[in-house]
């Protein structure tokens, strides 16, 4: 048996112990989800200033379901492999997920996947009653934009994963890889229309967010959600998406595998 | 040597330097080292080849050299085999041969009781259901850890941790057991567990053993060849009896007495280490002591007399005063045994 598929195989009790570890977390992870409602603020800012007069084709309604896919797409796609990686390379205890006969990157990615549906458990149920308040008609329910949303969302997810892994692994060589992360997260505060709609920026800024990867890990995803892209415009920000994905995917991978040369193993 | 091709762990001209970036306290050390850093060539292993318990002080390379065997470490330069492969690749095949337990480190997930880790270990080394089982059940009768698998880890003892420990680590069946410190912290009879253990699996699966300890007592059980490094160098690989024989030429009798022997008495016997009323220890050459036992036993005031060897920490204590570079030769044995 090759071990990817042995890895498949086992990747269902990695996810069943990763769900029973995120359940002993949850008051952790509950409180890492509130320092992640940036699109809250950013919604009561914007909706008082559409008060007034839209801005673009931004109501008052258009903010709402905007940041509330925002909080949605964030909350399932979001990664603390950074930070964990961080800790593990530091501490020495990547050595015991490196005695393990499966890639620690797919353990890694069973763990942040299973912690997914309690984070959907708390943060749905707000989004849909703010949405069902205002804006909720300007959600997709047609099966098409839905079917780009979910492969969308993966997509957004992978990168989101592999980009941590790749910042992650800059703790083999640096003493820490979070002052990077530091440096990722203020690119995506700008470009990835976490607290502005790319829509609104100035036409340059624009060009530039559509180059760089931070919109395809949460605007593409929120903006098929709510229907601002057409089907058209959709499919080939998804191939761009997914072949960022696969770019970031393979850098991660080499990095890894150049940093596990450089861990030294401390502390055991 | 013809038996080479047999051994499960080859290990040629093996060094490892870590990089160590260093850099003195205070404020303007702080600033200099973001612009300018130092770093020092810290050689935890060099040039140490054998062809199996690991004795040795608080950074003498044990830990390093353990690493590298199980395939965490990338070696500076040298040849390392294990069963086969070469550690470092880390392939799935040699990693499910092998485990690596280490005193200080735990893989029991922390919140969660230890059957979650059993379970995780059982899909990630693809262990079948009744192999499972039954691997368990061995476990548990050995170990005695039924009664305490369910309960969360972080509320077990340290002893009953290592215990669960153990059992996660030998869950696969490996044929090669690194084991790093594994009694470290443990009360003695924990500590007595934990060896009878680790020889009883030895015994039922004939899986080699690679120990590493600062406790006399876990190499004294268990290991029937010893090596011992210092500051990284080889400095002995054989016999525990003709490792002691050589750095301490000498046995112990130890005499109790009905009347207080004469000091002059005995000294014409041999090294008197104490002596009072009821009990002395005499140190005597090896060729000396048949004669010396029969001087005493003669002597009416003895009542009872034992041989014995020096205590180890007492061997090791010796063997560490020398200059690392000087090897032990004399009395080494003849055979190694693999």
């Amino acid at each position: 048996m090759s071990a990817f598929s042995r890895a498949l195989q086992a990747y269902p009790t990695l996810l069943r112990v990763g769900f029973a570890g995120a359940l002993a977390y949850r008051a952790e992870l509950l409180i890492w989800m509130l320092t992640t409602t940036m699109p809250l603020v950013s919604l009561a800012l914007w909706t008082a200033v559409a008060e007034s007069a839209p801005i673009g084709r931004f109501g008052a309604a258009e903010f709402t379901a905007y940041f509330m896919a925002a909080l949605i797409v964030r909350q399932l796609t979001g990664s603390w492999l950074v930070w964990e990686m961080n800790m593990d390379i530091r501490s020495g205890s990547l050595s015991q997920r490196l005695l393990k006969p499966i890639h620690p990157l797919f353990v890694y990615s069973a763990e942040n996947l299973a912690a997914i549906p309690l984070r959907a458990l708390l943060c749905v149920p707000i989004a849909a009653l703010a949405l069902a308040a205002a804006g909720g008609e300007r959600f997709q329910a047609a099966p098409a934009p839905l079917a780009i949303f979910a492969a969308a969302l993966l997509g957004a997810w992978l990168l989101n994963f592999f980009t941590m892994a790749l910042i992650g692994s800059l703790a083999f060589v640096m003493e820490s890889s979070t002052a990077v992360f530091q440096l990722y997260l203020a690119g995506f505060m700008i470009f990835a229309g976490y607290l502005v709609p790319i829509e609104l920026f100035p036409p340059a800024l624009r060009e530039i967010a559509a180059v760089l990867p931070f919109r395809y890990t949460l605007a593409f995803p929120v903006e098929v959600l709510i229907g601002l892209s057409g089907p058209r415009a959709a499919l080939r920000d998804l191939a761009v998406q997914w072949a960022y994905a696969a770019a970031t995917a393979a850098t991660a991978l080499w990095a890894w595998r150049a940093g596990v040369r450089r861990f030294a193993a401390f502390g055991g | 040597m013809a038996q080479a091709p047999l051994y499960s762990i080859e290990v040629k001209g093996l060094s490892k330097v870590y990089r160590v970036h260093e850099r003195e306290a205070g404020l303007a050390a702080a600033l200099r080292s973001v612009f300018r850093r130092r770093y020092k060539a810290v050689h935890a292993v060099e040039d140490l080849s054998f062809s199996i318990g690991f004795l040795g002080p608080n950074g003498a390379g044990k830990t390093t050299t353990l690493k590298v065997l199980s395939g965490l470490l990338h070696p500076t330069s040298g040849d390392v085999r294990v069963s086969g492969h070469v550690p470092q690749r880390r392939e799935a095949d040699f990693l499910k041969r092998i485990t690596l337990v280490m005193g200080q480190k735990q893989q029991l997930l922390w919140d969660l009781p230890p059957v979650e880790t059993f379970s995780l270990n059982r899909a990630i080394y693809g262990i079948s259901g009744p192999a499972f089982k039954a691997t368990m059940a061995e476990l548990e009768e050995l170990l005695d850890i039924a009664r305490i698998s369910s309960k969360p880890t972080r509320q077990l003892s340290l002893g009953e941790r290592m215990k669960c420990e153990l059992a996660a680590a030998l869950l696969h069946q490996p044929e090669v057991l690194f084991l790093d410190e594994p009694t470290i912290g443990l009360d003695v009879s924990m500590q007595l567990g934990v060896r009878e253990f680790i020889r009883r699996y030895n015994e039922r699966h004939g899986a080699t053993v690679v120990l590493t300890s600062h406790y006399m007592d876990d190499v004294a059980a268990l290991c029937p060849r010893v090596i011992i490094i210092d500051q990284g160098r080889l400095r002995y690989d054989g016999d525990l009896p003709a490792l002691v024989r050589s750095v301490r030429p000498h046995k112990r009798i130890a005499l109790r007495t009905s009347a207080p022997l004469d000091r002059a008495a005995l000294e014409r016997i041999g090294g008197v280490l104490e002596l009072d009323p009821a009990r002395a220890v005499l140190q005597v050459p090896q060729d000396a002591l048949r004669e010396a036992v029969g001087h005493l036993l003669a002597r009416p005031e003895v009542t009872d007399l034992t041989v014995e060897d020096p205590p180890l920490e007492e061997v090791m204590r010796e063997l560490f005063s020398h200059k690392a570079d000087e090897p032990v030769t004399a009395g080494g044995p003849e055979e190694k045994d693999a």
